[in-house]
């Protein structure tokens, strides 16, 4: 009976110092965006208190997460649709949707020199192994597929595909060198505005639709003055510099 | 309500399981047998290697598997060099990866079956001058088998329920690396819970079946 009591005590307790810190925010971050959103997450606290907690991972697994009762307040997807549908089954606020960065796709190799800034190596066909993220899952798989049908070479280079189930995997199929290059998003390879490592071909951004990232406060951060104030530090210019400096469009 | 690449998933699921069970029963009898009878002093860190895949998240082994066979690993540079090429994003390459992940499933029941006989049986084969060969085949075997079956069922079904090791090697190729597992994962992400249930509750039935069948035929200890 003691610890009983006891442990409702410790629970109380918990819960007690949970809600003293209200202004936090519960955020699902699309993998693509793992690299800008804890330096945005940094500055958001510095300048106004609040706490963003990042959790990172495909957009598709959140949507289920997040359709059965995960607590997360916040998304921030890899694409434009998740977003919209959850707030059309109710599950997001609505008119709280904005598009909060433009991915750029990029053709990249770990090998220096492999890959041409015309991206010409895709028509040439000497490499043994294309990655890219599962295009019927990944947006920027969907995104590669459109440029190598548009490039005319999609029935070529097909029986060379890889797929990652998303952007991040894709990446380490090809930093491991296991496959020859891929496409991925510019932010990954992209360090203050430069690739960092191998070769690459940056996708002119008329070859594909635009890869529309959107973000969306859901039920769960409703009256959350931590979700609002992320939400709206997003759109700041301080936030968009980070962005940008990742390979991002706004 | 099976589309044909979920039967194409299927099948490949099982034809991996089916090859890497098979290997697994030639591979796992020696390094078995050796554990159920040494007294090295490496028992115990060979013992351990073997279990290593019950504790190791498949996502460790799977990202070993892709550094230590990628071009650069020397694994890689060792199946190049032998002209066989990179074993990442080939069913090769999933069926040496499912022979490190099953090995526990495959040795330990063979180990303890191997160990239950003790030294009797043996020494009676050898007083009729049974050669160690024909000791093995003709007395050891039979008196190992529910540890056989043991090992197969268990070695076939885990390697059927893999997912973290060819998520991270296989890259999710049609016929050649996209079993059941990563196929579900699919369905689960594009939102078609309808083909993903399909499948799921296909994996729920063939998986009790499996252990049902073990259990029955095989109640371990019970009827010693």
């Amino acid at each position: 009976m003691l610890r009983i009591t006891q442990l409702t005590m410790a629970l109380l307790v918990l819960l007690g110092s949970q809600s003293a810190l209200a202004d936090e925010v519960q955020v699902a971050v699309a993998a693509n965006f793992t690299a800008p959103m804890p330096r945005i997450a940094a500055e958001f606290e510095k300048d106004t208190g609040h706490k963003a907690i990042l959790a990172f991972g495909a957009t598709g697994k959140f949507y289920a997460q997040i359709k059965n009762g995960a607590p997360f307040q916040m998304l921030l997807a890899a694409d434009d649709e998740t977003p919209a549908k959850l707030e059309k089954e109710g599950l997001a606020l609505a008119g709280s949707r904005f598009t909060y960065a433009i991915g750029r796709l990029v053709l990249w190799s770990a090998t220096p020199g492999l890959v041409d800034d015309k991206g010409d190596v895709l028509k040439k066909g000497d490499f043994s192994k294309l990655a890219l993220a599962n295009p019927k899952l990944a947006p920027y798989g969907a995104a590669a597929v459109e440029v190598l049908t548009k490039l005319g070479v999609l029935g070529a280079v097909q029986p060379k595909f890889v797929q990652g189930e998303n952007i991040a995997q894709t990446w380490q199929f090809i930093g491991t060198g296991n496959a020859d290059l891929g496409f991925i998003a510019l932010s990954q390879v992209s360090k203050d505005g430069k690739i960092s490592s191998g070769s690459a071909w940056v996708v002119p951004g008329h070859l594909h639709t635009p890869i529309r990232q959107d973000a969306v406060i859901l039920n769960n951060g409703k009256g959350n003055p931590a979700a609002e104030a992320l939400a709206k530090y997003l759109k700041g210019d301080k936030a968009r510099a980070i962005i940008k400096a990742y390979g991002y469009e706004y | 309500m099976l589309e044909s690449t979920d039967l194409a998933a299927v099948w490949l699921t099982l034809k991996l399981a089916g090859v890497t069970t098979s290997l697994l029963l030639v591979l796992g009898t020696p390094i078995a047998w050796w554990l159920a009878r040494t007294r090295s002093w490496w028992k115990g860190p060979v013992g351990a290697l073997v279990a290593l895949p019950i504790v190791l998240p498949p996502t460790v082994i799977g990202f070993y598997l892709l550094v230590a066979l990628g071009p650069n690993g020397p694994g890689g540079q060792l199946t190049q060099a032998l002209g066989l090429g990179l074993l990442p994003f080939t069913f090769a390459g999933l069926v040496v990866a499912s022979v490190f992940y099953s090995l526990p499933f495959v040795v330990q029941p063979l180990q303890n079956a191997f160990e239950a006989m003790g030294d009797k049986p043996l020494e009676a084969a050898a007083t009729l001058r049974a050669s160690p060969l024909d000791a093995f085949f003709s007395v050891v075997l039979p008196l190992a088998r529910p540890g056989y079956l043991t090992a197969t069922v268990l070695g076939f079904a885990h390697t059927v329920g893999e997912f973290g090791v060819v998520l991270m090697i296989g890259g999710n190729i049609p016929n050649e690396t996209r079993v059941v597992s990563v196929q579900i994962y699919d369905h689960v992400e594009a939102m078609e819970y309808a083909q993903a249930h399909g499948l799921a509750a296909g994996m729920v039935v063939f998986s009790f079946l499996v252990l049902l069948v073990l259990y029955t035929l095989n109640p371990t200890g019970r009827r010693k």
